[in-house]
């Protein structure tokens, strides 16, 4: 018996998050889940089904397809999605682009990281949505260390870092007017062990990619990234076979992996403990442009 | 584990973010990859050494003014507790930033610059704080290094503050001595104030008793949402109605007698689902599924407790405010719109009975109206009731917030004193 009424901290932050779905789902007309198919949508997915059971998810998933995925990540959207029986919207970048409203970049680092936006964007008036979760964790990166878990966007889907609403206690404020939205953060307060003792608790089935597998890699600028079809490699980037895993999961252009032998989530929790660099340092092209590069692409309406 | 919620308080520049970058550097929370852009950055900005703030001060416009903007959340855990840490910005015109990450905290640490003692900024920080009701307070007076590490001058500013104390609610106290730019008495006890015998700052925070700050006898669960399941196919969930919400307040376990307002009407408690599983009691602060014996007509916005201790179903609130706009003024006769726990409705501010001086505590009695980040205690009526307890008993169900109307934003926030 409980005698002292205390919580775990992943109690405590699976009962904040499963509140803050709660209450979207109560107060917004068209919410979605974004759906990456990575820890953090899965555990965010995971929330959202003991949210409401065992009534179905009151929302549909949302993924903004690059078209530079993991292919096992893919599947693994597919099929979770296939498994709880909610209704999934692909938007794609491909999409964005034939249609010319995104233009592919060039160069070293062809990432479609900054197009999603542009597809996210298009995506959310297209549903007409009028809010979005997103597993994004502030631990994360220091402009997401700044932002609310209700954070508001203009209709432009703008993000104004210097203007923010005030937000106390458990009360979150969901009024917009037409073609603005809310991006909510669930997870805002999970550290990336958290979610990693999460999903050992909770038994969470994770793409395969997440754990040391033998692939063919090749380095570029200290990132190990997968030889895939989207990259070019130079002559002095010779592709070698090693084992590695994912810590994060992204475009195949831009996420790098680490050399790892962790095979099962106790081994991968060992390893995210005794971890001196962070997730998006170690493995996340995308970030390493300049200082504030994640917070320039959320002011232009990034997740 | 358990969580402790902190938030830093203080004037600009009093060193809120080099302590917390100095907390979690000596406690070995910082990152290779973090410390080295962090470590650039200072360079390139042609800094001395490493400047800490740079960990939290993570946004464009902070950088370039060198000053917090908007609360920055960083995480660490030491083999005793997990930590949510809560920066808050010292900059008057910030203060609503600072409110919304002291409103969650247990303890918030109170910074002031041993050589400039107590500013408006402290008193009002300090003040604040206490009208939150943030259980616990640390004050720390920093910057020691620079004033010779004088017993004399932590003494002073101690005294004055505990004197400035007398006239708030402070629950608990606790006063320490620190540099948070060279790690005095932050992680390790400092051998520069051999005069001072108390604890390290982060010695304190893991050691801090804290359970027994929620309230676990007033039963309060403010219904969320209805859980429906649309299957009218499946016998066992064709009349399945739970209402899901967290728990505010209390112990509710099944068989209990609870009482739904505003109905009125009693029943008892069939089942607790926690997540679709079947539990023994919940507490807050768990988000969890009631089922009941009865058919009630529960919705959104309600509230079950016991029937012999209720909140006030009450539409005149007493209470004080923080008001947070600029763009217009607190005044009798302003129309807003009012969430308090999950209900929402408007209201019209009856009177404005006075303003706080935050340096002396003084009522003016004649103010008109509360201008940004000004502090007084109104009425206001609603157009429907909210079930409510007085802030001090209860942070949930004694808070609200503010909505401008027309721009939708949150203008205020309301400590209730008295409901009915
Ligand atoms: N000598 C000395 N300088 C300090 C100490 N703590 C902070 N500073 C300096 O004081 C200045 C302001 O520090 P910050 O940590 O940015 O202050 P702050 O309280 O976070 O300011 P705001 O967030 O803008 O309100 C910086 O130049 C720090 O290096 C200290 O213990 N000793
Ligand atoms: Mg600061």
């Amino acid at each position: 018996m409980r005698s002292d009424y205390l919580l775990s901290q992943l109690d405590v932050l699976e009962s904040e998050s499963i509140h803050i779905m709660r209450e979207v789902a109560a107060e917004f007309e068209r919410p979605a889940l974004l759906f990456s198919g990575g820890k953090d949508s899965i555990v965010m997915l995971a929330l959202a089904e003991k949210a409401f059971r065992p009534a179905n998810i009151p929302f549909p998933v949302m993924h903004i397809d690059t078209g530079h995925n993991f292919p096992e990540v893919i599947d693994f959207r597919d099929r979770r999605a296939a498994e709880l029986g909610v209704r999934l919207i692909v938007a794609s970048v491909q999409e964005s682009i034939d249609s010319g409203r995104a233009v592919e970049e060039t160069g070293r680092w062809v990432s479609r990281n900054r197009l999603q936006t542009v597809t996210l964007l298009d995506a959310i008036e297209e549903q007409r949505f009028d809010a979005l979760f997103g597993g994004a964790r502030r631990d994360e990166e220091k402009a997401r260390a700044k932002e609310r878990v209700f954070s508001f966007r203009d209709e432009f889907g703008q993000w104004d870092p210097k203007n923010q609403r005030p937000e106390l206690w458990n009360l979150y404020n969901a009024r917009i007017k037409r073609g603005e939205h809310i991006r909510v953060f669930p997870l805002s307060n999970w550290t990336e062990l958290d979610i990693w003792d999460y999903i050992e608790r909770e038994n969470l089935e994770i793409p395969s990619i997440y754990y040391a597998h033998e692939r063919l890699v090749f380095e570029r600028d200290g990132i190990l990234l997968a030889d895939n079809e989207y990259l070019t490699r130079t002559e002095d980037e010779q592709p070698f076979m090693a084992t590695v895993r994912y810590r994060t999961v992204g475009d195949m252009t831009i996420t790098g992996a680490v050399v790892s032998g962790a095979t099962t989530v106790a081994e991968v929790i060992t390893e995210v403990a005794a971890t001196r660099i962070t997730e998006r340092g170690a493995t996340r092209a995308d970030d390493r442009t300049s200082e504030a590069a994640m917070e320039d692409r959320k002011r232009e309406g990034y997740f | 584990m358990d969580i402790l919620r902190f938030a830093t308080a203080g004037s600009v520049d009093d060193g809120k973010s080099t302590l917390i970058g100095r907390l979690l550097f000596d406690s070995k929370a910082i990152f290779e990859d973090q410390l080295a852009s962090v470590e650039r950055t200072s360079r390139d900005r042609g800094e001395e050494g490493t400047n800490l703030a740079l960990l939290t001060d993570g946004l464009r416009a902070e950088r370039e003014q060198g000053i917090t903007i908007d609360v920055a959340y960083r995480y660490f855990a030491t083999p005793r507790r997990k930590f949510i840490i809560a920066d808050t910005p010292g900059h008057i015109q910030y203060t609503r930033n600072m409110v919304t990450g002291a409103s969650t905290a247990d303890l918030a640490i109170i910074l002031v610059d041993a050589r400039n003692g107590l500013t408006e900024q402290s008193r009002r920080h300090a003040f604040l704080t206490t009208l939150l009701r943030v259980p616990h307070l640390v004050l720390a007076v920093n910057k020691m290094d620079l004033v010779g590490y004088d017993q004399q001058v932590f003494e002073e500013i101690c005294e004055e503050f505990s004197k400035f104390a007398t006239k708030l609610e402070v629950q608990d106290l606790t006063f320490i001595p620190i540099s948070a730019l060279n790690g005095d008495n932050v992680v390790d006890r400092s051998a520069n104030m051999p005069w001072y015998d108390g604890p390290s700052l982060l010695h304190h925070l893991e050691h801090l008793h804290i359970a027994s700050d929620r309230n676990l006898i007033d039963v309060r669960f403010p219904v969320q949402y209805v859980i429906r399941p649309h299957a009218s196919s499946d016998p066992e969930l064709h009349d399945y109605r739970g209402y899901a919400g967290q728990v505010a307040g209390g112990v509710l376990k099944p068989g209990d007698e609870v009482l739904h307002m505003p109905s009125g009407f009693s029943t008892r408690i069939k089942k607790i689902e926690l997540a679709g599983k079947e539990v023994e009691e919940a507490f807050p602060p768990m988000s969890v599924t009631l089922l009941l014996d009865d058919d009630v007509d529960i919705s959104r916005g309600d509230l079950i407790c016991r029937p012999n201790n209720r909140p006030a179903a009450a539409q005149d609130i007493e209470g004080m405010v923080c008001w947070m706009s600029a763009d217009r003024p607190l005044a009798p006769r302003s129309r807003l719109v009012v969430k308090h726990t999950t209900r929402t409705v408007k209201a019209i501010v009856t009177d404005l009975h006075y303003r706080i001086d935050v340096n002396t505590l003084h009522r003016d009695e004649t103010a008109t109206q509360l201008g940004l980040n000004e502090i007084g205690r109104v009425r206001m009526r609603l157009t429907q009731p909210v079930f409510a307890d007085p802030y001090s008993r209860n942070r949930l169900t004694g808070g609200m917030i503010l909505i401008d109307e027309a721009s939708n934003t949150t203008v205020g926030t309301v400590m209730i004193t008295d409901a009915r």
